[in-house]
Formats: structure tokens, C-alpha cells, sequence
């Protein structure tokens, strides 16, 4: 025993694939301890905020407030106002008011901005122009107005009684506070969803929820694949008979319209996240149960077993002590792959919108659902489908990974 | 044949068919046979005549096809556990290939310790049973001070089958069924095994069904032999009836593999 695990543990590919999923669990357990938040908390108002840090600006004017001189400062200011197509759309107006294409640089800020003040006339008339084009050129020449102005920014007050402005404070352009100094700043690492929650805490929770669900349907498809393997590959005769026929019933019909069935069935309000993993548990055993039946069959006329019998065992204690623990390893092997097959199938049924009910609890498969319905994948939010991707990826590569670690282990013919 | 004797089991028209249509194998074929008490029959017959088939039936460890076996003049009764439990204080084996015959999750000790509850000795403080069990393992020239806490595996073939020989001695059955207990083991322990086998059935006065395919190892054993061809008995008799005026050309070919057989089975060498 002690030996096996040793052997376990040595083979590169199941402590790789160990290491992985242990640090995804590590992840889950650890992270909701730090970041108490509630992973289904809406922090947004919008959707879909890309990854940062949100500094508080109304803070940041009440923090303590530094004078930087940075060279770069400027041009970086108009750089982040000035987009890559803004760019292209001041050279083609250029272009075409009859500046040689050779003098326009769209990487030369200020060169293209003196260009543009320079020659801009909203008035002029450039043949083949759109109305629609020409007034989004005023719009640009609009937004660039200012940028190029080296004064600060008024702060006013409205005065409660006269209900004038009153100015209370000035920011100038080289005035910095220290991040750490404001009062409130929240880090998005994956930015937030559609409904506006912390992408980063709500993917641990779903994690977690998945992994629970995974277990708990690997776990239900093991026992029952098991036991039903057992009993028929054991007794044999009518009962192998029957469990055979249910066994290949469940082999010809596809699994998954089966699960899209019951889960359908079940109704939208009573499907939590447990009945799912039920569910998904009951339509996956007979897999493990064929295999079992298979090596079982194999194990029953060994003379171990006969020697068992002879010595005067009951079928129960043959079945426990001198079967299980020769596919017990197997079984692990199984577990581990109905461990994964069942988080996938959950993520599956969620995309279908055949998921747990929305309410509660996130899951893998329901976060890609939402990022799919709010069509996060066609406005390239990646922040809101990507990182659930990698997560169910990496857990699928692990589980495998494990899987074929111990196979490799426990079968002397596929090791390296 | 000694008349006064009591007929321990018997078979008749005994029949085992493995699959069915085009697989249909016949392993064993209307066989008829009788056991004595006291008696040491051998089944002879090349691999694949179905012998150890016919010792699992038997031994009523798989189902017969077709046939009675009869045990102490009643027609056998296994078909419950109890019944089957009783039946297997009874009779007991030893199967051919010692390093699958115990389970390798089991240490010695519950090998032999099995043997003793079977015999009602599970109420036994322990130190009577380590008493029975060292007593056993002694006479087959193991110590079970070293094979204690040890895994049958990590003993040799030879001291495997030894041990194969105290679970005997500790059950003490009426018939034994050795199914080639020496074919799978080194030449040099084979004679140990026959010497402990010969000297177990002295103590305990068993009955033994000797299975080999080697025609003189029947002959060094056994009272009465049985040649077997592709499941049927096609020659018996007395050892020397059999083996030194054979009949049927197979057993003269059996014999013709095995020539040198007065020199190497001379009885006072082994
Ligand atoms: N469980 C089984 N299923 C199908 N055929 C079997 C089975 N056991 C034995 N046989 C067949 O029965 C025949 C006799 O085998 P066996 O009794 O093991 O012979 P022996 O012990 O004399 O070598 C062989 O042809 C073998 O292939
Ligand atoms: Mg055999």
C-alpha cells in the first residue's frame, strides 16, 4: 500500500496533474477567506468593466495631493484621448485636403495634432465625403479641443443657498495622489460581468460550486457503477442479465439528451446546484459499471478467489476482500474521470440554460452561460468567458492528467 | 480394490461444457469416477484434457453440466452456504499455480488464521492459535516467527505451496485435491512438496486426488490412476494395471514422454 503510493507519487505526469488541481483547490478554500466579499455582490452599474484597479476620482480629490514633474506626462494624456483610429481618421482627412501622405506621422502626437488644428476646416468640402463621415470628423475635432491646454481643473461647489458655484478646489495637470492613499480603490483583476459582479470572486466561487458538483455526481455514478458492476459481474446469471440490459439501455441512448431531459423536466425552480449533480450523477454510472462487471468477471474464477471460497467465506466478504481491493484502482481511475466528466456535463446542461436555477450560487457552466447570452464573446469582453474556460480546462487537464499518471502506475505495460 | 472401505465420492456421467454454438467447448465428458477412503488417485492427461475443470466441479466450485457427484453415499447437496461450508470441511485443494492462489492483500497470518476459525476455532484466545499455526508451519519446515506480518508474495513458489500444505494441515480434511501442485514450481522443491503431501496424509489419514500430467509422478504416488483424453476417461485401473500394461495408445504415448521412468521415480530416492 505504502509502496503504491510511493510509486503514485513518483510518476511525473499524476504529481503534475496532483500539483494543479491541488492548487486549484488550495485557490478555492483560501481566496474566500481573504476576500470576504459576496461572490453574487453587483459592484457595477454597467456591464461588462474591463480588468483594473477603480480608484474613487471624488477621494483621490480629497487625498493629499503631490506635485510630479514627468516629462511624458502630456503626450500621454493626449496619446490615451487619441485612439489608433482616431489616428487613421485625422491622416485620411489629411490625405485627402491635400497634405502629401509622406509628411503624416500617426505616431507623432503633437506633429498630427499641429497638422489637424492647422488644416481642419469643417466647411471644407472634400469630394465623396459622406454626411455621416463628415460629422464624425466634427465630433473628433470637438473631443480634441482642450487636449492640447496646459491648464488645471476647477472643482466647484454649489452653494446651498444662493445655489451659485463656488470654485473649492483646483487640479492642476501635474498634481498626483498616491493610490494607497485614497480612501477607496477596488481592484477588478478580471474586471466584472453583465450584472456588474467581480468577475475574479465569483469565478472562485464557481469553481468551488463546480468542483462540488463534480464530486458529488462522480461520486453517486462511482457507487452506483460499482455495486450494479459488482453484483452482476459477481452473481452473474439472471441478476447480470438484468443489469446488463439496464447497463445497455443507457450505453445506445446519448446521455446527454437524457440530461437535457431530466434536467428539463425537473423545472427551473427546483433545480440547486445538488439536484444537478444528481442528476447528472444518475445518467452517468454504467460506464463505470460495464468496467467494473468486465474486470469483476475476469477476477471470479481466479484461484484466490477459490481458495476464499474454500476456506468458507460468504459471497459478501469475497466481494469485499478478495475483489475490491483488486480493482480498487481502477475505481480511483473511474472516480477521477466521472469527477471531471461531471463538471464538464454540468458546464454542458448551464450553457444550455439547463443549469442550476441562477439565483443562489454561481458555476462554471452558468458563468459561461451569462457571458454567451450577454454576448460577451462577440463584443470581446474576454475577461467575462476566458478565465472560466481556463479554469474548466485546467481541471479537465489535471483529472486526466492524474488519470494517466495512475494508469501508468498500475499497469505495468503503458510505463515509460 | 479394498472392498471394505467407504466410498467417499463418486461421480457419474459427469459433464462440463464451456459456451455455447460455435464456442461450445466440452472440457469434460461423462466421467465416471470413485474415490476410497484412504486412497490416492491420480487423473492423468495433457494440458488442456480438462482436469482441473473436473476438479472444480468436484470440488463444487463451478456447476456441472450434467452429471451426479455423490459424497458419503448421498447425492451431494451445496446448494446452500451453509451446506457449502460444510461440504469444503470436507474437501479441500491445492491449485497449480501458487503465486495466484492467495489473495496479495492478505498477510500470511490471515491465510492461516482463516483455516483455523473454519475448524471452530474462532473463539480461540490467540495464543492457542499462534500455537496451531506455528505447529503447522513446522511441519512443513517454515518458521512462522519470520513469515509473520509477511505477504504470501514475498515468500518463494516452493515455500508458498509449503504454506499451501499447512492450510491442509490445519483443516485437516477427509479428501484433498491436489491440481498439479508441483508443475509450477522449481524441480528442486518438487520433491519436498510430494515428501510433505505423502506425510500429511499419513498423519491425518487422508484421501487424495492427485491431478498431473506427469504419468510417473501417478505412478510414484498413486493407488489407482485415470487417464485422461479431451474430457473423457480412457483408461483406468491400479498404477501398476495402467502404467506398466497400458492399453490405449495414448497412455503408451504418455508413457513413451517419460522413458527413463523405473530410474528417475525409484522409490527409495525421493
Ligand atoms: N472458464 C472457462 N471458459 C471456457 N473454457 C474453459 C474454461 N475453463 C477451461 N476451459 C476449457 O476447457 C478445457 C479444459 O481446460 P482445463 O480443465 O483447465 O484443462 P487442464 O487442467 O487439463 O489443463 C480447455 O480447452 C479450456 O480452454
Ligand atoms: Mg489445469
Amino acid at each position: 500500500m505504502k509502496h503504491t503510493l510511493r510509486q503514485i507519487f513518483r510518476s511525473g505526469k499524476f504529481v503534475f496533474g496532483f500539483s494543479i488541481f491541488v492548487g486549484i483547490l488550495l485557490i478555492v478554500i483560501i481566496y474566500p477567506l481573504i476576500i470576504t466579499n459576496h461572490p453574487l455582490e453587483i459592484v457595477g452599474q454597467g456591464t461588462f468593466f474591463p480588468p483594473g484597479v477603480y480608484v474613487n476620482v471624488y477621494d483621490s480629490l480629497g487625498s493629499t495631493s503631490y506635485t510630479l514633474m514627468l516629462e511624458d506626462a502630456a503626450a500621454k494624456r493626449i496619446a490615451s484621448k487619441l485612439s489608433e483610429g482616431d489616428r487613421t481618421a485625422i491622416k485620411e482627412w489629411l490625405v485627402k485636403a491635400g497634405i502629401p501622405e509622406g509628411e503624416i506621422d500617426t505616431a507623432d502626437t503633437e506633429k498630427l495634432l499641429d497638422q489637424w488644428v492647422n488644416n481642419y476646416d469643417p466647411n471644407k468640402n472634400i469630394p465623396g465625403m459622406t454626411n455621416a463621415k463628415r460629422n464624425y470628423f466634427i465630433r473628433l475635432n470637438n473631443s480634441l479641443k482642450g487636449l492640447l491646454s496646459t491648464e488645471g481643473v476647477s472643482i466647484a461647489v454649489k452653494n446651498t443657498e444662493t445655489g451659485a458655484l463656488e470654485e473649492s478646489d483646483f487640479v492642476g495637470q501635474s498634481e498626483y495622489v498616491n493610490v494607497s492613499q485614497v480612501a477607496s480603490v477596488r481592484v477588478l483583476p478580471l474586471g466584472t460581468d453583465n450584472f456588474g459582479r467581480d468577475v475574479l470572486t465569483e469565478l472562485v466561487a464557481a469553481t468551488r460550486v463546480s468542483l462540488q458538483i463534480g464530486f458529488v455526481a462522480g461520486t453517486i455514478a462511482t457507487l452506483i457503477g460499482l455495486a450494479l458492476g459488482l453484483l452482476a459481474g459477481y452473481v452473474g446469471g439472471l441478476v447480470d442479465d438484468i443489469i446488463m440490459f439496464i447497463t445497455n439501455l443507457f450505453t445506445v441512448i446519448p446521455t446527454f439528451v437524457l440530461l437535457i431531459l431530466i434536467s428539463f423536466s425537473i423545472g427551473q425552480d427546483k433545480r440547486g446546484p445538488f439536484a444537478i449533480a444528481v442528476v447528472i450523477g444518475l445518467t452517468a454510472w454504467f460506464w463505470t459499471a460495464r468496467a467494473v462487471r468486465a474486470q469483476v468477471i475476469s477476477l471470479r474464477n481466479r484461484d484466490h478467489v477459490n481458495l476464499s471460497k474454500l476456506s468458507g467465506h460468504s459471497i459478501a466478504h469475497i466481494i469485499i476482500a478478495d475483489i475490491l481491493p483488486y480493482i480498487a484502482s481502477y475505481v480511483v481511475m473511474a472516480l477521477i474521470l466521472q469527477i471531471s466528466a461531471g463538471i464538464l456535463a454540468e458546464a454542458g446542461l448551464s450553457i444550455l440554460g439547463l443549469g442550476p436555477r441562477t439565483t443562489e450560487v454561481p458555476t462554471l457552466g452558468l458563468m459561461m452561460n451569462w457571458a454567451m447570452i450577454y454576448q460577451a464573446q462577440i463584443l470581446g469582453k474576454w475577461w467575462a468567458y476566458f478565465p472560466v474556460i481556463v479554469v474548466i480546462a485546467l481541471i479537465a487537464f489535471s483529472l486526466n492528467l492524474m488519470n494517466t499518471g495512475l494508469d501508468q502506475v498500475f499497469n505495468p505495460a503503458l510505463r515509460d | 480394490m479394498p472392498v471394505e472401505k467407504e466410498l467417499y465420492l463418486s461421480a457419474s456421467g459427469l459433464t462440463k461444457v464451456f459456451g455455447f454454438g460455435r464456442q461450445k467447448t466440452v472440457a469434460v465428458d461423462h466421467v465416471d469416477l470413485n474415490l476410497y477412503e484412504g486412497e490416492v488417485i491420480s487423473i492423468v492427461g495433457e494440458s488442456g484434457s480438462g482436469k482441473t475443470t473436473l476438479a472444480k466441479m468436484l470440488l463444487g466450485l463451478i456447476s456441472t453440466t450434467e452429471g451426479d457427484i455423490y459424497f458419503q453415499g448421498k447425492k451431494r447437496d451445496i446448494s446452500t452456504h451453509r451446506k457449502k461450508k460444510e461440504y469444503w470441511k470436507n474437501i479441500q485443494a491445492i491449485f497449480q499455480d501458487p503465486f495466484s492462489s492467495y489473495n496479495i492483500f492478505n498477510k500470511i497470518d490471515t491465510v492461516l488464521l482463516d483455516c483455523i476459525h473454519m475448524r471452530g476455532g474462532r473463539k480461540f484466545p490467540y495464543a492457542k492459535k499462534v500455537e496451531l499455526m506455528t505447529e503447522a508451519c513446522s511441519f512443513v519446515n517454515l518458521k512462522f516467527e519470520e513469515l509473520t506480518n509477511k505477504y504470501p508474495f514475498e515468500l518463494s513458489g516452493g515455500q508458498m505451496q509449503r504454506l499451501m500444505i499447512a492450510r491442509i494441515f490445519l483443516l485437516k480434511p477427509k479428501i484433498l485435491l491436489a491440481d498439479e501442485p508441483t508443475s509450477m514450481i522449481d524441480a528442486c522443491s518438487r520433491a519436498t512438496i510430494l515428501d510433505m503431501l505423502m506425510q500429511l496424509r499419513k498423519e491425518i489419514g487422508m484421501t487424495i486426488i492427485f491431478i498431473t500430467h506427469d504419468i510417473g509422478l501417478a505412478y510414484y504416488v498413486s493407488d489407482s490412476v485415470y487417464i485422461m483424453e479431451h474430457g473423457k476417461f480412457v483408461e483406468s485401473g491400479s498404477a501398476d494395471d495402467v502404467i506398466l500394461r497400458p492399453k490405449e495408445p495414448y497412455t503408451k504415448r504418455l508413457l513413451n514422454d517419460v522413458p527413463k521412468i523405473y530410474e528417475e521415480w525409484d522409490l527409495s530416492t525421493v
